[in-house]
């Protein structure tokens, strides 16, 4: 088992060290940053000076060796556009998405999970079949589509909601909170609504899927015969097997609701990182692409690190293999 | 008479030729099924409908929305036809510079189906090549290629897409960006989901290399490029099929949300996206028809698109049901 964890690991510096030369080829494109630095009448010595003093007159691997020493202290250098360190500008903006995150999570989950053991249990039901049409539907609207129809509808015609940015937040010194006021929870509901419906119907199809299998399987059969109750047998038996799957499929999703809040982001005009990325995108603002580059990969690979071990924790064939 | 069982008759035995594909399509399960479900024939008709719509656009559409010439800012910011101010003309309104919705919806959909088509041509054909390749040489270059596969799954794809458009944006100059921006397009989304393909003509391979027919091809020692092209590759395509058409609809979608962000196509040559992107601007001054009619376009092909995905993929495949 600390076999498998140690080649887990070894694979996950791997793949952040391909992001990060990613990230450094991106630096390599925008043409010499001395210029950028200095006016037209600085000398030859001078920008030479200057360039020595920066180190980037050494090799290539030393030059991408820095850069990973330093993104990992997070260091990223200036934004070229806000004239401001991209770490103070991912801190400012980071509690906002983590939030939307987390509250859309709960929505997708809470809801999804139940659904699609309802739609398993009740496959040839109106309900169940209604369900999964409509997760159909989910699926194929996408999420900036749902949110532009929230906005006419709540926003626009019926004015209920607002419709844009985070409303009144509390500073806690630390952390920016938009969970303790008013506005900021009303202005919380309809990002979150957008964020959670694409996860959440694919959550329905997925445990669904998962649970049918489930109940195919001889010691459903066996427990049937047996004469266990129905409830016993679809929550004490059923369901906890449908979970271990199901809790990969959640590991991923929280990945990519992050993923997805750049277009909620970006809909709402909610002052995360997902905003911030998609204007780095468009003006071409490397710093702040690089940064958010390391960032998500750094995200996405602990989770699928913590995932891959709780899949150990709970399935102890897994144990044996490696 | 031994013998003549043997010979290779072609007269005479007309009845019992294998039956052409057509005849084979007509008696199959998946005609039968697809006459059974109104459901799908209506997603069958609406994709036929609009494919064929967005194709023949210049032809089809009441205006040309880019000839500038026929424009007329008096005519700009009407609603439906329908409503009050409407124009008969322009059914269903038009936007901020007088372009009737219904021709730029038309004009749009072609660009968005061109994109979507390309990149999942362009996926098929770097994902099939990698599974192909993978599950036929198994062993380092096989762990590499899944390995990476892997890794990328675990990334949504259009996470993907934003980082390949972002990157190549990064790299290429800003004038050359204009041009190449369909392209770019394209090979973003085409990255970002090629894994699905490569994993399961990868899985197949695996089934197929150990069949007879093609240890009698290696046997009579043809080259390992004709094995996989000319005798595996027919065998697997199959799947590949019902994956392209689920993948179209997620390529449209990722397509027009890229658009949405204003990285996606030019606005010289607006998708579905970049129309509901340039309509989101005027949602709060009440003119709604210029978001919501290219919405409900886009929502209904795609979920044409899906619902023919999802019925193709229970029919071929009944385990999944």
């Amino acid at each position: 088992m600390l076999l498998y964890i140690i080649r887990r690991l070894a694979q996950s510096v791997l793949v952040m060290l391909t992001v990060a030369l990613i990230a450094f080829t991106l630096f390599q494109f925008v043409g010499d940053p001395i210029n950028n630095m200095v006016d037209q009448d600085t000398s030859l010595a001078e920008r030479e000076r200057i360039r020595k003093e920066l180190g980037l007159d050494d090799p290539v691997i030393v030059q991408f060796w820095r850069f990973v020493e330093n993104a990992a202290q997070g260091e990223f250098g200036v934004s070229y556009r806000l004239k401001k360190p991209v770490a103070e500008l991912i801190a400012e903006r980071f509690p906002a998405t983590l939030e939307l995150s987390i509250i859309s999570a709960i929505l997708a989950l809470g809801i999804g999970i139940p659904m699609g053991v309802y739609t398993a249990l009740n496959r040839e039901r109106w309900t169940a079949k209604l369900f999964m049409t409509l997760s159909l539907v989910g699926v194929s609207l996408p999420t900036f589509l749902i949110g532009i129809f929230l906005i006419l509808i709540f926003g626009v015609q019926l004015r209920w909601l607002p419709t844009f940015g985070r409303g009144e937040v509390v500073d806690l010194g630390w952390w920016t909170t938009g969970l303790l006021t008013a506005s900021g929870l009303k202005s919380l509901i309809m990002p979150s609504i957008t964020l959670a419906v694409f996860q959440m119907t694919l959550i329905v199809r997925l445990v669904r899927a998962e649970m049918l299998e489930v109940l195919r399987t001889d010691y459903i059969r066996f427990a049937r015969a047996r004469g266990l109750r129905d409830r016993a047998i679809h929550f004490g038996h059923a369901l906890k097997n449908t979970l271990v799957p199901v809790i990969t499929i959640i590991g991923l999703q929280v990945g990519a609701i992050i993923a997805f809040a750049i277009i909620t982001e970006s809909v709402f005009q909610w002052p995360g990182m997902g905003l911030l990325f998609v204007q780095a995108i468009s003006e071409v603002d490397i710093p702040v692409m690089a940064a958010y580059l390391m960032l998500i990969a750094l995200v996405f690979v602990v989770i699928n690190l913590v995932v891959d071990i709780l899949y150990v924790v709970i399935d102890p064939r897994l144990r044996t293999e490696s | 008479m031994a013998d003549e069982t043997i010979l290779p008759d072609s007269a005479g035995r007309g009845e019992e030729r294998p039956p052409s594909a057509l005849a084979r399509f007509l008696d199959s399960d998946l005609r039968w099924s697809f006459r059974r479900s109104p459901l799908v024939i209506t997603a069958f008709l609406v994709t036929v409908l609009m494919i064929g719509a967005a194709t023949f656009a210049p032809w089809v559409a009441p205006h040309d929305p880019f000839d500038l010439a026929s424009l007329d800012l008096m005519d700009s910011l009407l609603p439906p036809a329908w409503m009050e101010g409407g124009d008969p003309r322009y059914l269903l309104g038009t936007d901020d510079q007088g372009r009737d919705i219904l021709s730029t919806i038309l004009y749009g959909a072609r660009i968005s189906l061109l994109v979507g088509f390309l990149s999942v041509i362009l996926a098929m054909l770097i994902g099939v090549t990698v599974g192909l390749v993978a599950g036929y040489a198994g062993g380092v270059t096989d762990a590499v290629l899944m390995r990476i596969a892997d890794i990328q799954l675990t990334f949504p794809a259009i996470l993907i897409a934003l980082l390949v458009d972002g990157v190549m944006r990064g790299i290429l100059p800003p004038e050359a960006h204009e041009e190449v921006a369909l392209f770019v397009l394209v090979l973003a989304i085409a990255l970002s989901s090629w894994v699905q393909y490569a994993r399961t003509v990868r899985s197949s391979t695996m089934v197929e290399k150990r069949k007879e027919y093609v240890q009698a091809a290696q046997v009579i020692g043809l080259p390992s490029a004709r094995i996989l092209l000319r005798h595996i590759l027919p065998n697997v395509m199959g799947p590949v099929l019902v994956i392209a058409t689920i993948q179209l609809a997620l390529a449209i979608i990722i397509e027009a949300t890229l658009s949405f962000l204003g990285v996606g196509v030019p606005p010289t040559s607006p998708s579905l996206g970049t129309l509901i992107r340039i309509g989101n601007d005027y949602l709060f001054s009440g003119e709604w028809w210029i978001t919501v009619f290219p919405g409900l376009a886009l929502i209904i092909l795609v979920l044409a698109v899906n619902l023919l995905g999802d019925w193709l993929r229970d029919v071929l495949n009944p385990k999944l049901r």
